[in-house]
């Protein structure tokens, strides 16, 4: 969203005030609902939940169905809870979007700074790459892994991630580094700078920003990605989100719709608090792909 | 990281000119081989009698024959056709409406923006979980209504064949609409204010200066939502596995999960390469006219 945005000068008038303002706040309560359900009903015992009670407060207030949720929650075959799942994603996730955002950053300055015959073609077949349906690469990446050692490993998926983040980040530093002045850039190359160096003294001390749209975007889609962890992943290499699902959706014994909902949370509350905290940056990343100018 | 020295002696010449297609060559190589190479392979093994594994006898166009003659996929495209038109209706309507409203000099306008955004920051089986449960007739919705006293409100759309698809509507819109609606924000920020001005001062109504004016400029918005949400549609997987794991019966598969059934559980990963190459052309006729006219344009 451009910094120097302006409002409309549509004028509105009390009546319709009062109109746009209920409207917006009622959807507020759409959007809040879902979260208002997680949050209240991962607080309250199982029978107030099954009593019709999902929308009440809880009568009797416990912590039970979050250690539940964290460490003895049935998951698949054994009772460990989510926390070995959790580890398993925060494993995946940080080296994922290091070397994904390095390299992107490295490709973008490439790609604008330093263009050659055919660059727009490159970047064209590394963008179309973010679009793919992923159903398209499973079949052979399954096979691959295998020939690479990496199957059912959290090196196989860290290497899966990068691979199909390169597009998106290139795309965020390629369209930053653009409007980078290419001036600054010969100058230093007049004086002898290096590729390197360029990068390092003159490109890098400005990329703050879009670095920092760039992690959270991947940080985000690689935390919640689902297809990949189901696919490759083994028992005790599942991501968070593979694992919520074998908790939610296994048939034995009884739903704990209490525990399910704890544990939806904690699936959501890295992204979430990321969320909360640079908001605005992911707003940026979101619009980064989407939206021409 | 020397090398940047000793390129500028006359013998490292080559290596100056090379370096940053050399820096690039991962990356490139990376794609080529995990994007372009794998496409190829599946489309290839899409003619070919692989069943469990991957098999190189070739049968033509063997495998695309079964799968239009199979019920399950017509129930899958069926219901794209209808979560996609109406996922991307509804996000549409909701997103320009909403933008609309909070375009009007709102007070706290950031933090309801905040609020409308936030499931997009969730994953897609946290959003499933949700829904699932406050869906579900025995528990959710329902039974609050009947608990208010209400004893004849009934919802149960989760557990009905013919309803089901719309559960997956719902709560797609919920996780995006706000997305959709910032596009259109950000669309409307950008909105020349002289002209509105002219035609208010020649007594045109906030509706005529929405529709003739405002509405129409934001073509490019609506470009980009359609093909975000339609490209979003078709690789939709995830939502229908947590939501309703395809069920009930098949009322609710999509060629996403078709794919992954038909090639992983069934052993007939022709036919899901099959699926699979539909879903991609599918996909690419949207986005590489899409990406053209944005690569072109910023030369």
């Amino acid at each position: 969203m451009a910094g120097g945005a302006s409002d409309t000068v549509v004028r509105t008038g009390r009546v319709s005030r009062f109109v746009i303002y209920t409207v917006l706040i009622v959807f507020c309560i759409y959007y809040l609902l879902p979260l208002y359900v997680m949050v209240v009903n991962s607080l309250k015992p199982l029978d107030e939940i099954r009593g019709g009670g999902m929308l009440s407060l809880p009568q009797t207030w416990t912590l039970a169905p979050w250690g539940s949720a964290w460490s003895t929650a049935q998951i698949g075959i054994e009772a460990t809870g989510l926390r070995p799942y959790f580890m398993n994603s925060i494993l995946m996730v940080v080296p994922a979007v290091a070397i994904s955002t390095i390299l992107g950053a490295l490709n973008g300055y490439v790609l604008t700074k330093w263009r050659f015959r055919g660059d727009t073609i490159i970047f064209g077949l590394m963008l179309f790459g973010c679009f793919i349906p992923f159903q398209m690469v499973l079949i052979p990446m399954a096979r691959m892994l295998g020939l690479m050692g990496l199957a059912g490993t959290v090196p196989g998926l860290i290497f899966v991630h990068l691979v199909y983040g390169i597009g998106f980040s290139t795309l965020y530093f390629r369209n930053y580094y653009a409007q980078f002045p290419t001036e600054l850039v010969r100058a230093a190359m007049i004086d002898g700078a290096g590729f390197f160096k360029i990068f390092q003294r003159i490109m890098l001390p400005s990329s703050g920003p879009i670095a920092v749209v760039c992690i959270i975007w991947q940080f985000t889609n690689i935390w919640n990605d689902f297809l990949f962890g189901a696919s490759f992943a083994d028992f005790d290499s599942q991501p968070m989100t593979v694992a919520l699902n074998n908790l939610v959706s296994s048939s034995t014994g009884v739903k704990e719709y209490n525990v399910h909902f704890a544990g939806a949370i904690m699936a959501a509350l890295p992204t979430l608090l990321v969320y909360i905290v640079a908001g605005r940056f992911f707003v940026r990343g979101l619009m980064a792909g989407s939206v021409k100018g | 990281m020397t090398q940047s020295v000793s390129a500028r002696k006359g013998s490292g010449d080559w290596l100056r000119e090379a370096l940053p297609k050399i820096v690039l060559s991962p990356s490139l190589a990376l794609v080529l081989i995990f994007v372009y190479g794998f496409i190829f392979f599946t489309f290839y093994l899409s003619f070919t009698d692989s069943r469990l594994l991957p098999s190189f006898g070739w049968v033509g166009a063997e495998n695309y024959d079964k799968l239009f003659s199979l019920r399950a996929w017509d129930i899958a495209v069926n219901n794209l056709l209808v979560f996609g038109g109406l996922y991307i209706l509804i996000c549409c309507a909701l997103g320009l409406g909403l933008a609309i409203l909070l375009d009007q000099k709102i007070r706290s306008e950031g933090f309801i923006r905040t609020i409308y955004l936030y499931p997009m920051a969730l994953s897609f089986i946290v959003t499933g979980t949700a829904w699932k449960w406050f869906l579900d007739p025995g528990i959710g919705l329902e039974a609050v209504v009947q608990s208010w006293g209400f004893t004849s409100f009934e919802f149960d759309w989760i557990k009905n064949r013919d309803m089901a698809i719309y559960t997956i509507v719902i709560a797609a819109v919920w996780q995006t609409s706000g997305f959709v609606m910032a596009m259109f924000l950000a669309g409307l920020r950008g909105i020349d204010n002289e002209v509105l001005k002219a035609a208010q001062i020649d007594g045109a109504s906030n509706w005529a200066l929405y529709r003739r004016i405002v509405i129409p400029q934001l073509r490019p918005a609506f470009m980009s939502a359609f093909v975000v949400l339609a490209h979003m549609a078709i690789k939709s997987y995830d939502l229908v596995i947590a939501l309703t794991n395809g069920g009930p019966g098949r009322a609710t598969e999509l060629p996403a999960t078709f794919m992954y059934s038909y090639t992983f559980t069934r052993n007939q990963m022709g036919i899901g390469a099959a699926s699979a190459t539909i879903m991609l052309m599918t996909i690419a006729a949207i986005i590489v006219p899409y990406l053209w006219s944005e690569l072109r344009e910023k030369k």
